[in-house]
């Protein structure tokens, strides 16, 4: 037996169930994959050294995994693991992706090299030789389920490592919490010993000393205090619930970890909310320049927002593999293609209808119909897909209680870029001068000689421009399809309306107050009634109080 | 351009607005298969593949001859995803111009609710094709598609031989839903799930902010027993859920999905990187291993001309529906809607995934169930399967409004809704 193969088999001794402290803890058995591969890692180092195995050995290490069962297949993937078989990596790798296959009528085992068309390319299994074509009807290739992938991948892991680098070990360690035994102990107490790194060691000192709370020391609680991993905090509740004699002193630690909990668990509500609020008011935002600024009616807002996301869409398809570049030149690209679209709109229907609102509504209503077959025509019915790039995808973690979404996070933080660019030229450029001077007094600006009819074609572009901004904003969060626009155009009425016409404040400040309130009714009433719940209150407060939260000072209102 | 390629690229262009008989010469000796299914609007999505899955069939079948020595011909309406002008359309079918023999239509459970009365009225045949929360039984509607105990229950059942000791249900507000959890609830807490193992969540059509309801089933997940979400989501609101699901960190290994209403066409607008692992419950998977399915998925790409063309569940229960419909047909030795009636139940046909389903005299077929987890190629990779047939139930066992209700559509009994206890047939069918 090799080394490796002494320690699985030393492992799934200990797989049953556990007495600690009189407790009995019941087994966790999906734990135990894992653990398996982490202390594969660690302790099996040594790989045999690799020589090809005869073709007949190679073929009978192959037959095992041509079975239905997972138990039996996951004992095979440890004995390949475990042999001289210089393939081995590649033929785990093939299993782990599932192309690895065996001839229907035949003894041969292949490889699919590309699996992407009907036809594939094929080679042999064992001598990676080319073996032309085959399809699903001509080889089939093994399954493997959720619990076999775990173990491969930790099997592999453990064949490709060298000397695990910080976060291998790192992961390692996360993933000891809990599952140290009297069997384990000296070996992870050695581990510790030779270990440099802090955050390994302060994982490791984790998991020594839950083991040693589990067995009573009550000494060892201290290392445990404010720990926020729930493995610990599932422990301690099992530890604080029982009659053991630390159990006092287990509660008042775990009251401790709960308290700090609740904490982070306020800050990432808070978090959820603003990152809804900041969809609302990118939304809204456009919307709070042509209807809140300009009084239009503009129901094809919604459309603008669909055009932005379209043009991500298209940025992509013209730089693939290149998502983050293309979401960068989308940001100019969306503006300027929702704003091309919005002057066109203006010069061609809204002028036409300058102070009646209720033709600007139906007509405008008219114009986002038509955007939407023009969608569905151009591009399909079926929604597109828009790539992350990789650093829009995953999370930020704080801490074990905390993560911030980096997609959301994103998103925060461009809406407020875009916020406070658009306040600073509503604020110090001429334009802006000439738009506030329009909408104050349309009369006096003209006959101070701003041309009123060109400022309010580029207010009006501006705002379609800026719908652009939140449809390549949305297309990171949300489908890209003909009806985005319909999801967002009753909230973003919402949004200005309840932050006070005019305002760009108003938007902000109403959009983020929203989303939070949303988020923190989210979980007691659920989402439906939540969202009822919201509706109900800005309509009674605008009953209360029509101006809205901020009410524009001047004559006009 | 042969006539039935014709036909072929009038429907798949789209030109079928609203009424359009694609017969290129009018033949007095056919008989009409009407094909009710959105081709605009929300559902095109899913529905427009199950029309020109039809028009495949009928075109297969007519070059072996047709049916009684007819040819058949597809007449095609477009009900635009409203669920009235299902009821309109269908009226339209039986008693226009037309006078279908009968109808292969119907995506959501609202708009077959908005049929049935009108399909029972005038008499007619419906073959409905997708899953459905069951508490129904018509006497002119047949349900191809998998009733909950063929479905939502052997997926539980497959989880909890998997350990899984907590649940939380997820899924869009509506009927389907609402229905498979109350039954899924039922079901779990009879066999000794606690009621604070079960976390119960509704979301609206189309919904997007899911990040605190994804923390909170992390949260959920994390209290020391394994977990899985059984989500009954609907449509567009999958894939930011399935993103949320990925960026916060939480894999198949970890938390489990099992979707009701996920199958290859929703994927493939999907990168399924990141869900490997996942799983779906079906009857019927494109990767299932078959000849009968990879001559299936042969023609189906043939007829589309697109290589990358994916094939689902409700496909396969089209194909099987069709099927028991022409042997219903042949046995009778004619097209008559009564006559079909009875012919067609015990009628048996091969399925899709090797074996075959029979129609039972509720209506309902019998077909296995499988669970099958998501690969990164986009297709499903079946890694269990109930070892055979499981018959489907219109009136589910676990729910005590219906626990004593049965559905026998034979003679004499002829009843929908026959309650075993009492014996007495409550009114027909249709029940919300």
């Amino acid at each position: 037996m090799t080394p490796t193969h002494t320690m699985i088999s030393r492992l799934r001794g200990k797989a049953g169930s556990r007495r600690v402290n009189g407790l009995k803890i019941a087994p966790r058995r999906w734990y135990c994959l894992p653990v398996m591969a982490v202390l594969l890692v660690w302790f099996a180092l040594v790989s045999p050294s690799q020589a090809d195995v005869s073709p007949q050995r190679a073929q009978a290490l192959l037959q095992a995994l041509d079975t239905d069962d997972f138990d039996a297949k996951a004992e095979a993937a440890q004995a390949i693991a475990a042999s001289d078989a210089a393939q081995k990596t590649r033929w785990l790798e093939a299993f782990l992706d599932g192309r690895l296959g065996r001839e229907r009528d035949g003894e041969r085992f292949y490889i699919i090299t590309d699996d992407s068309g009907r036809e594939w390319p094929i080679i042999d299994a064992i001598t990676f030789e080319d073996a032309g074509t085959g399809s699903r009807r001509s080889v089939d290739a093994f399954r493997i389920n959720n619990t076999l992938r775990t173990q491969l991948q930790g099997l592999i892991a453990s064949l490709s490592l060298d000397e695990g680098d910080e976060a291998t070990r790192l992961d390692a360690a996360k993933r000891l919490i809990g599952e140290v035994d009297a069997q384990s102990v000296d070996a992870v107490a050695t581990q510790l010993d030779n270990e440099e790194s802090p955050a390994v060691r302060a994982e490791i000192e984790t998991a020594l000393a839950l083991y040693r709370v589990e067995q009573g020391e009550g000494e060892a609680l201290a290392t445990l205090e404010g720990n926020l991993d729930t493995r610990v905090r599932n422990s301690l509740t099992t530890i604080a619930n029982s009659d053991a004699p630390i159990a006092a002193d287990a509660e008042k630690v775990l009251a401790g970890i709960e308290n700090k909990r609740a904490w982070y668990e306020r800050g990432q509500t808070l978090f959820f909310g603003l990152s809804a609020g900041s969809v609302l008011v990118l939304a809204a935002i456009g919307l709070a320049i042509t209807f809140g600024v300009m009084g239009v009616i503009n129901m094809a807002h919604g459309e603008l927002i669909m055009l932005g996301a379209y043009t991500t869409w298209m940025i992509q398809q013209l730089l693939p593999g290149q998502p983050g570049l293309a979401l960068l030149l989308a940001i100019p690209g969306g503006f300027l293609v929702a704003g091309a679209f919005g002057i066109l709109i203006e010069r061609s229907v809204i002028r036409f209808l300058k102070g009646r609102p209720l033709e600007t509504l139906l007509a405008t209503f008219g114009i986002s119909l038509i955007l939407q077959q023009l969608v569905r025509t151009v591009f399909s019915p079926l929604n597109r897909r828009v790539n992350s790039p990789d650093w829009l995808q995953g999370a930020w973690h704080l801490n074990e209680a905390l993560s911030l979404t980096l997609n959301r996070l994103g998103v925060l933080i461009f809406c407020l870029v875009v916020f406070a660019a658009l306040w600073a030229l509503m604020r110090y450029t001429r334009l802006g001068l000439e738009v506030r001077a329009v909408t104050q007094n349309r009369a006096m600006a003209r006959s101070m000689g701003v041309r009123a009819a060109r400022v309010d074609m580029l207010t009006f572009g501006l705002g379609a421009g800026v719908a652009g901004l939140a449809g390549v904003a949305l297309s990171q969060i949300t489908n890209v399809g003909p009806n985005l626009g319909q999801s967002y155009i009753v909230d973003s009425f919402l949004v200005v309306v309840f932050g006070g016409v005019g305002n760009l404040w108003g938007t902000l400040v109403a959009g983020m107050s929203l989303g939070v309130i949303n988020q923190v009714l989210q979980p007691w009433v659920g989402a439906v009634l939540a969202k009822v719940i919201v509706l109900i209150g800005v309509i009674l407060f605008i009953q209360k109080r029509p101006q809205g939260l901020f009410a524009p000072k001047g004559r006009t209102s | 351009m042969k006539p039935n390629k014709l036909i072929k690229w009038l429907a798949m262009s789209g030109v079928a607005i609203g009424s359009v008989n694609m017969a290129v010469a009018q033949e007095d000796d056919t008989i009409k298969v009407g094909i009710l299914h959105s081709l605009s609007g929300t559902m095109a999505i899913s529905e427009s593949t199950l029309k020109d899955e039809m028009l495949m069939l009928i075109e297969e079948q007519n070059e072996k001859g047709g049916l009684l020595g007819k040819k058949l011909e597809p007449v095609v309406m477009d009900p635009a995803s409203d669920w009235s002008r299902y009821a309109e359309q269908a009226r339209d079918m039986l008693t226009g111009d037309d006078q279908v023999d009968v109808i292969f239509g119907n995506w959501t459970s609202a708009s077959r609710k908005a049929v049935l009365p009108v399909v029972e009225e005038e008499n007619g045949l419906l073959f409905y094709p997708v899953q459905y929360e069951g508490e129904e039984s018509s006497e002119n509607i047949f349900y191809t598609g998998a009733a909950p105990n063929q479905q939502a229950i052997p997926a539980v059942d497959y989880l909890r031989s998997q350990g899984v000791e907590r649940w939380a249900l997820l899924g869009t507000d509506y009927v389907y839903p609402r229905t498979t959890n109350k039954i899924l609830e039922a079901y779990l807490k009879e066999h000794g799930v606690a009621d604070e193992d079960i976390m119960v969540n509704y979301t609206p059509f189309g919904f997007s902010n899911w990040q605190s309801i994804v923390s909170d089933v992390a949260d959920f997940g994390s209290q020391g027993k394994k977990t899985a979400v059984v989500s009954t989501i609907n449509g567009d609101a999958n894939v930011p859920f399935y993103t949320e699901l990925s960026n916060q960190g939480i894999s198949a290994s970890d938390i489990p999905v099992v979707a009701f209403s996920v199958g290859e066409q929703e994927l493939s607008g999907i990168d399924t990187g990141p869900l490997v692992g996942h799983m779906a419950a079906w009857n019927y998977f494109m990767s299932v291993d078959s000849d009968a399915n990879y001559d299936f998925i042969d023609n189906w790409v043939e007829f589309t001309d697109d290589e990358t063309a994916v094939t689902n569940d409700p496909m396969e229960a089209h194909y099987i529906g069709f099927n028991m419909w022409l042997e219903a047909v042949r046995e009778a030795g004619t097209a008559d809607v009564d006559a079909v009636k009875d012919s067609i139940i015990g009628v048996t046909v091969p399925n899709l995934s090797g074996g075959s389903s029979a129609m039972m005299p509720n209506h309902h077929i019998t077909k296995p169930v499988m669970i099958g987890e998501i690969q990164d190629d986009g297709q499903f990779s079946v890694v269990w399967e109930t070892s055979g047939n499981v018959a489907g139930d219109a009136w589910s066992d676990y729910l005590p409004e219906s626990q004593n209700l049965i559905s026998d559509w034979r003679a004499p009994l002829r009843c929908g809704k026959l309650n075993v206890e009492s014996m007495t047939c409550e009114d027909g069918a249709g029940d919300e």
